[in-house]
């Protein structure tokens, strides 16, 4: 165990590459930080002596409201972020969890964000980090800074490194700012809600609001306690009569207790809130959509919660931690655990990724290998001891 | 396999016909084993090779390299699965972009939607990163697809799925044009249909006045499912090919499209018309039909074609500048053309800023396809000024590698080339494109091997 920690919290990008850059060249390793609320996912790495902090990158370097984007650095709170695109009626299609404006724990920042691929119910119609990042300008551990992508909402010109780096868990680089696109905020917003006993009724009522032309914002997923629920969030010019033509195709599929609501934001938040546990353990299964009865199934028999993304097949399931195996046991032919919140003993005890050896393994290492050679940044937090 | 100079002349050049080289070989393989085998054939022997798909790119990606092999894949076109309660299509890369549309109707769709969408193939898509008229609304090619199996350089087969964990090489495989492997399977995400479309067309006096319309129902918070603007000289050519009764007096047409649930689009439909005639439209015109829908949309996608009519050669530019610089980006256009002594006529994706300004030349004058180039040069450069980009959806290819120093410096081309080197160490992969000017991998995994393009005295190490 080392005896101190040295934070490193610098204030623009040259001293923040200068940070990696020394710490490479001492042969030191680096933790990378944004806010915090995600510092314990992936896998237990070795302890580093230096930890790096993008509390100070934290200017709005650009909000173009006419073009519908802007760019941010790093350590932006995505909570503040918002409640500056609010006053010109936009909005950045990202709602994970620790990010809604006016919560006093909405630490999340955009870096760390895109860091982890974090993302909620809007997930749906805007996709995910990836989608919504227009372009990146990154730290490597050799003190390079290198831009890729563009500021405008289309552009092909070299390289997608943005992609690759959201969701690295920083084992790239460190994500210096990030230009993303905004889309407008919805005056107003509606919720269809149903709920059944049986999960392929569940299911089969999600699959048909998947199906129906009603351009939902979400489309949700929750099951607790041997009942679930089907929620779809209607925005736009007349939001509740759309969720109103939602909760009849939930009641045509036999869902009970349907309703359409315009008070609905509480509901949304609770969905947020189902993606992350403090006391059990968390899994993030992604398995394809049709599957999702499954899916349910499986966290019914570990007494586990379930909130999700049901058109994306994206489910968030939290059992106590000593039923992580079980559930991954569980799970239909073709999905994916990635265990995300865990007590400490349970995390370092599993592969909390659980990617098997194979050629997308050696090509992410060949990767890595490239980028960060040194192996300076985050050391084996990623799949396959990355 | 084809080796005869006839059959290979057939594959020289792509849609960017100013460009030819005729590869070693065609290989022309009807199965994804094949196309494994002819990749790690090359790989043993060294010899770079060029995937191709439909060949209508227009940025030279699908040149081939005289000392190598061209992969066709238009026999890979089978429809592998359609699963409905997935969303998703599992196709070949041979297949077209609108029979993936069909093979999903009438309840579905697949939204990128380029011009050339009857036949250029989902695998050139892919690469490329295609766009279209839609994809304000729905995003791209890059937003679509869930899943690949790809042949990388050296033979290997590999899986790449959007939701698996670890780094998103689904996100970086697709618009690398080519050079980080090849595409044998391609699954795509499918959305419904929308329940609602109407379609106008609004004249204006100028593309300014187009342009206030633009940025008026943007900040109204409408999305339009398609927003696509032509100036005077392209009407005039398109009018000319589709007698669709567009007005020659105006100064730029207008085309909005909302869709999607009924309610939604008759609401936002009403307010784009009143922002239209408050920014001064002098004439719009509802579609009543799917006719008429259909000759508008006809209209606007022969635009390309009819310029024929007009000039007897022209070159297009494919430039991306933030939409509130349109005026100003526009009015240089107009600078740069009149100093040129050269037409320019400008057809554009509107809501994304998304230009494609067509340089009108005569190749029988002397020094006109130069000053033509120099002037789509300039118009890229003025693109790139305004915040914009060098390409919007035709790629780098060959065509605009040159213009890649515009856009970045050395340290982002040096991030570019890194992962380009953990796919592909031994640059065989579509070499010569994207990157503008040819880098080698450093610390090559296992023994040295001559590189082809050391051999052919192109490159060096360093």
């Amino acid at each position: 165990m080392l005896s101190s920690i040295i934070a490193a919290r610098p204030a623009t990008f040259e001293a923040a590459a200068s940070v990696l850059a020394r710490a490479t060249a001492d042969g030191h390793t680096v933790r990378l930080l944004g806010g915090g609320t995600k510092y314990s996912w992936g896998a237990t790495g070795p302890e580093s002596p230096i930890e790096l902090c993008t509390g100070r990158l934290a200017r709005i370097v650009e909000h173009n409201a006419g073009d519908l984007t802007a760019v941010l650095e790093a350590g932006v709170r995505l909570s503040d972020a918002q409640e500056r695109f609010a006053t010109a009626g936009q909005m950045l299609a990202l709602d994970p969890p620790f990010a809604s404006a006016g919560s006093s724990e909405a630490a999340a920042t955009i870096g760390g964000i895109v860091a982890t691929g974090d993302s909620g119910p809007l997930r749906h119609r805007y996709g995910a980090p990836r989608d919504l990042v227009l372009g990146m300008t990154v730290a490597l551990s050799d003190g390079t800074i290198s831009q890729s992508g563009g500021k405008v909402i289309k552009n092909v010109a070299g390289y997608d490194l943005a992609k690759l780096f959201a969701g690295s868990f920083g084992t790239l680089g460190l994500i210096l700012s990030v230009n993303v696109r905004l889309h407008p905020k919805p005056a107003g917003n509606a919720t269809a809600l149903g709920a059944g006993e049986d999960p392929e009724t569940v299911a089969a009522a999600a699959r048909s609001l998947a199906a129906a032309p009603l351009e939902l914002d979400a489309l949700d997923i929750a099951w607790r306690a041997g009942r679930g629920g089907v929620l779809a969030r209607c925005a736009g010019a007349d939001p509740l009569k759309r969720a109103q033509r939602a909760a009849q195709l939930l009641r045509d599929a036999g869902l009970r207790d349907v309703e359409a609501t315009s008070e609905d934001d509480a509901l949304w938040e609770r969905q947020r809130a189902g993606q992350r546990s403090s006391e059990g353990a968390l899994v993030r299964v992604s398995a394809r959509p049709s599957t999702l009865a499954d899916v349910l199934r499986a966290a019914a028999l570990c007494d586990g919660t379930v909130v999700g993304r049901a058109a994306l097949g994206v489910s968030y399931v939290e059992v106590a931690p000593d039923s992580v195996q079980r559930l991954l046991g569980e799970l239909p032919e073709g999905a994916r655990g990635v265990l995300l919140d865990a007590p400490a003993q349970v995390r370092s005890a599993i592969d909390p990724w659980g990617v098997q050896e194979g050629p997308a393994l050696e090509l992410m290492r060949q990767i890595k290998t490239r980028f960060d050679p040194a192996g300076t940044c985050n050391p084996r937090v990623f799949v396959g001891g990355i | 396999m084809l080796t005869h100079p006839h059959a290979l002349a057939t594959y020289g050049s792509d849609g960017l016909a100013q460009y030819h080289q005729t590869p070693l070989a065609v290989a022309r393989p009807a199965t994804a084993e094949q196309v494994q085998a002819v990749v790690r054939a090359c790989f043993e022997a060294g010899v770079p090779w060029v995937a191709r798909g439909a060949g209508t790119g227009l940025s030279g990606g699908a040149l081939p390299v005289a000392e190598g092999v061209l992969i066709a894949l238009s026999r890979l076109r089978r429809i592998i699965a359609v699963d409905l309660d997935d969303g998703a299509v599992v196709v070949e890369p041979g297949v077209t972009n609108l029979a993936i549309s069909r093979a999903v109707s009438p309840t579905h769709f697949y939204p990128p939607d380029p011009s050339s969408q009857v036949v250029c193939s989902i695998g050139g898509n892919v690469a490329e990163n295609s766009g279209g008229a839609h994809c304000f609304k729905y995003g791209f090619t890059t937003n679509y697809v869930i899943g690949l199996e790809v042949v990388l350089s050296d033979g290997t087969v590999v899986e790449l799925d959007r939701d698996a964990p670890g780094y998103d090489l689904l996100g970086a495989f697709v618009g690398s044009e080519g050079t980080l492997g090849v595409a044998t399977r391609i699954k795509l995400r499918v959305v419904p249909v929308p329940e609602s479309v109407r379609t106008l067309v609004a004249f204006f006096e100028d593309t300014s006045a187009a342009g206030d319309a633009v940025t008026a129902i943007v900040s109204a918070g409408i999305v339009p499912g398609a927003i696509e603007m032509m100036d005077r000289l392209s009407i005039k050519a398109a009018e000319q090919a589709t007698h669709a009764g567009y007005r020659l007096d105006a100064g730029a047409a207008l085309i909005v499209e909302l869709d999607g649930p009924e309610e939604e689009c008759t609401a936002r439909f009403e307010h784009v018309m009143t922002l239209c005639s408050e920014a001064g439209a002098r004439d719009v015109r509802v579609a009543q039909s799917d006719a008429e829908r259909a000759l508008i949309w006809k209209t606007r996608k022969a635009a390309f074609a009819a310029m024929g009519r007009i000039a007897p050669a022209y070159y297009v530019q494919d430039g991306v500048i933030p939409r509130t610089r349109l005026s100003e980006v526009l009015g240089r256009i107009d600078e740069l053309a009149t100093e040129y002594g050269l037409r320019v006529a400008n057809v554009f994706h509107a809501g994304d800023g998304n230009l494609h300004p067509l340089v009108c030349y005569d190749a029988a004058r002397e020094g006109e396809p130069e000053r033509a180039e120099e002037l789509a040069g300039l118009i890229v450069k003025a693109c790139v000024e305004a915040g914009g980009s060098i390409t919007g959806e035709h790629g780098v290819g060959v065509d605009k590698k040159r213009y890649m120093p515009e856009m970045f410096s050395e340290p982002d081309l040096d991030a570019f080339q890194r992962l380009r080197c953990a796919f592909d160490p031994h640059g065989l992969a579509n070499p010569g494109k994207v990157m503008p000017t040819p880098r080698l991998c450093g610390e090559v995994p296992g023994p040295y091997r001559e590189h082809p393009l050391e051999r052919a005295g192109v490159a060096e190490r360093f």
